[in-house]
């Protein structure tokens, strides 16, 4: 038969990934992809794929799967127990599954999604170029669940050892660098009120993360005032008029009608990605 | 026209009409830069993201500054009709805001031609422009729970067609069995920004 993984168990949320279908903002359709960008690539690059091949994002560990056929995994993102039939196999390193053999992901301590790329990628039909899951427009393979049965592609490459890092846990405090706009003249000194300490709420998610703490307040002349709906990005800050920020994701609406104060350096989107609800965020304007 | 910093990679050009915002956007797709990432428009924006490091948004900017706002579709539009049950459960209360009888509605509806200016809330979901005056009327004071594909609805000055089932606060007027988006469709969504539309009443 051909080769495939099956799903034992899945945690709270357990998503195929890839890079996302960027270009198609215009039509309504999100970029989604991996929240964790780097660490999708690294535990492709373990399991010898190109970067951009399909894995699984899995959000607070607690899933497992059984291998179809001999293939080669590897786990990224925070550090986390990773398990083949019960003997401990590590994380952030390939690991080589033999058919019938169970790959088990325990519950991270720190950060909050997990990667696991396989030899030969995620093999599901791609929408739009790409099989990641988009959580706001259900466009993608949907949530994966026990017995699943996701089909892999073809082994491309050699895994790669050379690069095998040991995973930092994530900080409890996060530094996130900003470029103010393109509607902070909207807000009474947009870099200080921003600088205060912001902490991430339980309802965040893929769409965006949603912060709590001292309201945004918006300069006289624009209270009030509506914005006609513009373009969004990922990293984009919006302030709805409660004057809490949100920060978009990967799955973020193409267009809103709020205000963007500022837009989260690229490099800072990963961390992001790993902040638990309670994680304190200071952004710091870049020049 | 203004240009925004949005982001290390990204521009947001507000224009000083929504029929410049056309020609901008139009112009930018046409040059066909091989730099850009996303051209999205807003109802009177357009937002251009380049790959990180290239030279995209210089060259964006020197097309789009040379965009002729008196010709905002390059080529010809796509022009579309869609068939529309006009049976919403809002005929009658946009019809009573908007002082006319319900037939008239009908009449006012069909005898527009339409502008999707932009898209957003829904992968399909076009806001077209071109809204008759009298139909240009606020959202609901609730929004529905739940709206059904296929909806047709006005708000402001936007009249639109909901791609999917999902909550919504638009004027209900009817409902059309055109399909709005199939992502694994050729062309994934039937409306575009530039695209004319125009809506028919059938029974």
């Amino acid at each position: 038969m051909s080769r495939a993984l099956e799903v034992v168990t899945t945690g709270p949320l357990a998503l195929v990934q890839d890079l996302g279908r960027p270009g198609h903002a215009h039509l309504g359709v999100p970029p989604s992809g991996a929240l964790d960008v780097p660490a999708l690539r690294l535990a492709n690059r373990l399991a010898g794929n190109p970067e951009s091949a399909a894995g699984i994002e899995v959000l607070l560990g607690g899933f497992a799967v059984t291998a179809r056929a001999s293939c080669t995994v590897a786990v990224t993102g925070p550090p986390v127990a990773v398990t083949v039939d019960g003997r401990p196999a590590g994380s952030h390193v390939p690991v080589h599954l033999a058919t019938g053999q169970t790959l088990t992901l325990g519950r991270p301590d720190t950060g909050l999604r997990c990667y696991l790329a396989v030899s030969g990628g995620i093999d599901v039909e791609p929408e739009l170029g790409s099989r990641s899951r988009d959580v706001l427009s259900g466009i993608g393979p949907p949530p994966l669940e026990p017995g699943t049965v996701l089909a892999l592609g073809a082994p491309s490459g050699i895994p790669d050892g050379a690069d095998t890092v040991t995973a930092p846990p994530y900080p409890h405090e996060l530094i996130v660098p900003v470029a103010l706009g393109p509607r902070d003249d909207w807000f009474d000194d947009a870099a200080h009120q921003l600088s205060a300490p912001w902490t991430v709420t339980s309802e965040s998610n893929r769409v965006g993360l949603r912060l709590d703490g001292p309201a945004l307040a918006r300069t006289a002349t624009k209270d009030g005032e509506e914005l006609p709906s513009e373009g969004l990005l990922t990293g984009a800050i919006q302030v709805p008029p409660n004057g809490l920020p949100v920060v978009f994701l990967a799955d973020h609406p193409t267009t809103g009608g709020y205000p963007v104060i500022a837009v989260v350096l690229p490099r800072a989107l990963a961390a992001l990605a790993q902040a638990r609800p309670g994680t304190t965020i200071r952004f710091r304007p870049y020049a | 026209m203004r240009w925004l910093r949005y982001g290390p990679d990204a521009a947001l050009v507000e224009c000083g009409s929504p029929a410049e915002m056309s020609a901008v956007r139009a112009a930018v797709v046409a040059a066909n830069l091989p730099d850009l990432i996303e051209v999205v428009p807003g109802a009177r924006t357009v937002l251009i993201a380049a790959r990180p490091g290239s030279s995209g948004l210089d060259q964006a900017r020197a097309v789009a500054e040379s965009a002729d706002p008196d010709n905002g579709a390059i080529g010809e539009p796509r022009e579309i009709t869609l068939d529309v049950r006009y049976d919403g459960d809002d005929l009658e209360l946009v019809a009573r805001t908007a002082g006319v009888g319900v037939d008239e509605v009908i009449e006012l509806h069909t005898g527009a031609t339409y502008t999707v200016a932009f898209t957003g809330f829904a992968p399909g979901f076009g806001y077209l422009t071109g809204l008759p005056e009298p139909l240009r009327q606020s959202r609901l004071d609730s929004p529905r729970t739940r709206v059904p594909a296929g909806s047709v609805g006005v708000a402001g000055e936007f009249t639109g067609v909901y791609p999917r089932s999902s909550p919504g606060g638009w004027r209900l007027l009817g409902h059309t069995d055109a399909v709005l988006f199939d992502s694994r469709a050729e062309r994934p969504a039937l409306l575009a920004p530039g695209d004319r539309v125009r809506f028919r009443s059938v029974r």
